[in-house]
């Protein structure tokens, strides 16, 4: 009973650069940016390889939004052992309007088209913090989820995942199908090696857009402006105790 | 009263005045700091009063803002990088004045934060002029206080030019700048299936291993940074300049020229200031696979290393950790491993090739006594595996909170590192100490953290006296007494029996020659 598995990658801006707020205040500046597969996703895309390196699933696909950059994130992906991508193309001026709902929607669109069992994103990119593929996803597709997961096994038909949570951690079972939505516990994700990144570039990888999975992906926000934090004002000294009380009544912070 | 003073041959009654005067100066900013590497061979010179000018024993002095900088030179590295990357606060300067060792910080008198090479050359030409030293600082992770402003000066924090190049997969190089350390270079071309392998435990800046020669656990298969730096960027003295193998060059291999980059590798900021490296890169290994194995003595671990190393098996890492080591680590990183001498294997290449090495390498453990062979593959379980190791120094100081160590870092042949290690363990119980030791064994290098409690000075002179006698075995034994942390200031005493007269001659040529006024990072290497 070797499952179908979808990984969701996306390609955002590398967690280690500076990001910088553009001029114009539109967005911030991608253009020469070092970008890279959102870390989340590259743990999902690990979990799903060792499962087929166990003989659980038999087919990984990795699929990814974005422009065409986003067919490097993808070649990552198959460089790591993921068999097959899938591009959805969405053109770089959509892309600060395109949101999650998209995502999902398109997921649940493949998912459908490729009959997937199970489908794991990371559980946030680290460009928006969303965390809300995974939950939308399952709930498009009426699919049971399991999200922050720390740990996959297989228990009969189903999967046992242990998630984290603000207690402590949590075990629940899911059936297939089902998505599930990969937290930072849950594995080191391997180094593509030079012979795997050679073999990925001849594994298949088809590009669809929106519209062929039908889904709509006209924007439901509109971006008014994106700034710098305000800068952090200098601290001031007070000679002693009175004066810091005096100034916390001034501010009115007591 | 000399101020920013530095020599190394005070007699014992100019001492003596030096500090009667420190004592009426009754100032806070005056510490006479007196080194003392071992007094065994000056006692007798000591006693007759004559100036001392022995390797073994070497008096620093040193005089805390004794003396302000220029202004015209403050106000004119203020107008090359504005007032937002100089600073001349206190806090900052000793930051600066300091590294991982166990020295006491001496800080420069200014730091400045370049971020281009022209204003690393405009820093230096103004120094240059108004005859003020220069100190390279990158993460300030050395160990043997090369950072320290011995007479005072001008310290360049260079980690803001944090600039990679392009990544030349093809041709496996890139060039990086000081700001990036080793950890995020990685992180940068693993998409690439390449990495860095040199790695010295700290996340240092790559231009800073350049310039400490850095080397590490991979050296046994990878090489130092002597076989991996293909190209160096270097600002001299005078503000000019120097590309050591031409600007933007980076063949594999060349006959053109002395060989300036390798020159420049190791010579711990007295020759210049190393702005760009273009490091040689290799594909991350296919399979990497780590094991453990415990044996009943240090004596069987290291017969194990030499059978392993004559046998040509191109083991990874091959790191060595005694009975101390394995308990520090254990009490740390909260792992269960026999508290006995143990060797930590790694193998890198295909997955055919990693497991007959390691079967092998299993076979000769268990041929000398050696006993619980373990395997570790997957990433998590490696990582698990390696952290333990790199963490010692701090499950090490773990041990004794509050207590700091001497560390040692001695290199001989492999053939001769049994008696070099039973050697030091007897002089360790003999002296009272405690320390553990480790190291890179196919090397024939280790080091030991010989612990001392900072407020008693007599622990202080017994470990230095026991790290002493520890560098002079090993030039015994054919060795050096430093094999991959540098000289910097603390290993300076034994540059003369290591090398001989006229290899230090010919390098105070060398020096004389790009650095005739000495003003880069002065006191330190000779």
């Amino acid at each position: 009973m070797a499952l179908r598995v979808l990984i969701g990658c996306k390609r955002v801006i590398d967690y280690a650069v500076r990001v910088r707020v553009k001029p114009d205040k539109t967005g911030v500046v991608t253009d020469g940016v070092k970008h890279s597969m959102n870390p989340f996703d590259e743990i999902a895309v690990e979990e799903a390889v060792r499962m087929r390196e166990k003989k659980i699933a038999s087919e990984v696909i990795a699929i990814s939004c974005g422009p065409a950059q986003s067919q490097e994130t993808i070649r990552t992906a198959l460089a790591m052992g993921a068999d097959k991508g899938i591009h959805v193309e969405i053109p770089n001026a959509d892309m600060s309007v395109f949101q999650p709902i998209h995502v999902a929607k398109i997921l649940a669109a493949v998912a459908k088209k490729e009959k997937i069992d199970l489908i794991i994103v990371g559980k946030q990119a680290i460009d928006d913090d969303a965390n809300q593929t995974a939950q939308m996803t399952a709930a498009l597709l009426d699919w049971p989820q399991a999200t922050f997961a720390s740990k996959i096994e297989k228990a009969g038909d189903d999967l046992a995942v242990t998630r984290e949570i603000d207690g402590g951690l949590e075990d629940v079972k899911v059936k297939i199908p089902a998505v599930i939505s990969a937290d930072l516990r849950l594995n080191e994700p391997r180094y593509a090696t030079l012979p795997n990144i050679m073999k990925a570039k001849k594994k298949p990888v088809q590009k669809l857009s929106p519209k062929d999975l039908g889904v709509d992906i006209s924007s439901r926000i509109k971006v008014i402006s994106v700034e710098d934090p305000p800068t952090r004002q200098a601290g001031i000294k007070v000679d002693d105790v009175d004066s810091l009380v005096a100034k916390l009544k001034e501010k009115a912070l007591i | 009263m000399p101020s920013l003073s530095f020599r190394d041959d005070f007699s014992v009654g100019e001492i003596s005045e030096i500090e009667e005067s420190c004592r009426e100066a009754a100032s806070s900013r005056c510490s006479l700091f007196v080194d003392q590497a071992s007094t065994d061979d000056c006692q007798g010179r000591a006693k007759v009063g004559q100036p001392l000018n022995c390797i073994s024993l070497t008096y620093f002095f040193f005089l805390s803002t004794f003396q302000e900088l220029d202004e015209n030179l403050v106000e004119s590295l203020t107008s090359i990088l504005g007032e937002k990357r100089v600073s001349l606060t206190e806090p900052v300067r000793e930051q600066h004045g300091r590294d991982e060792g166990p020295y006491e910080p001496m800080p420069p008198q200014m730091v400045v934060f370049p971020e281009t090479t022209d204003e690393v050359s405009e820093v230096a030409k103004a120094c240059y002029s108004f005859n003020v030293p220069m100190i390279p600082f990158g993460t300030g992770t050395g160990l043997e206080g090369g950072t320290l402003a011995l007479n005072g000066g001008v310290c360049l924090d260079l980690m803001r030019m944090h600039g990679i190049g392009d990544v030349h997969a093809e041709d496996f190089f890139v060039s990086v700048r000081p700001g990036v350390t080793r950890l995020h270079l990685n992180r940068f071309i693993k998409d690439h299936g390449l990495w860095f392998p040199v790695d010295p435990g700290a996340d240092a800046s790559l231009c800073g291993m350049c310039a400490t020669s850095a080397s590490g656990t991979n050296a046994v298969k990878y090489g130092t940074m002597k076989e991996n730096v293909l190209n160096l960027e270097v600002v001299l003295a005078d503000g000019r300049v120097l590309h050591t193998a031409g600007k933007d060059r980076c063949t594999k291999k060349s006959s053109a020229g002395y060989n300036l980059t390798n020159l420049f590798l190791g010579s711990e900021g007295t020759l210049g200031i190393i702005t760009e490296a273009t490091l040689k890169l290799h594909a991350i290994p296919e399979t990497m696979l780590s094991a453990i194995c415990s044996f009943p003595s240090v004596k069987s671990a290291v017969e194990t290393t030499i059978q392993i190393m004559s046998s040509s098996i191109p083991v990874a890492r091959i790191e060595l950790l005694d009975e101390e080591a394995m308990k520090a680590c254990n009490a740390y990183s909260k792992t269960d491993y026999e508290i006995a001498p143990t060797l930590f294997f790694e193998f890198h290449g295909s997955e055919a090739s990693v497991e007959a090495e390691a079967s092998l390498v299993g076979d000769l453990s268990e041929a000398n006594g050696g006993s619980g062979f373990r395997y570790a593959k997957t990433p998590e379980d490696r990582s698990k595996l390696w952290k333990a190791r790199h963490d010692m120094y701090y499950a090490i100081l773990s041990t004794k909170p509050g207590y700091r160590a001497v560390i040692t870092d001695v290199c001989v042949p492999v053939s001769q590192l049994e008696t070099m290690i039973t050697e030091t363990q007897h002089d360790f119980n003999v002296s009272g100490l405690s320390g553990p030791i480790l190291g890179h064994v196919g090397d024939g290098n280790f080091h030991s953290f010989v612990m001392f409690d900072p407020e008693d000075d007599s622990q202080l002179k017994a470990a230095r006296e026991l790290a002493s006698r520890m560098a002079r075995r090993a030039l015994a034994l054919k060795g050096t007494c430093t094999g991959e942390h540098g000289v910097g200031w603390g290993k300076k005493p034994y540059l003369d029996e290591e090398l001989g007269g006229v290899n230090v001659d010919v390098m105070r040529q060398i020096k004389a020659a790009l650095d005739p006024k000495n003003l880069m990072n002065p006191g330190k290497v000779f």
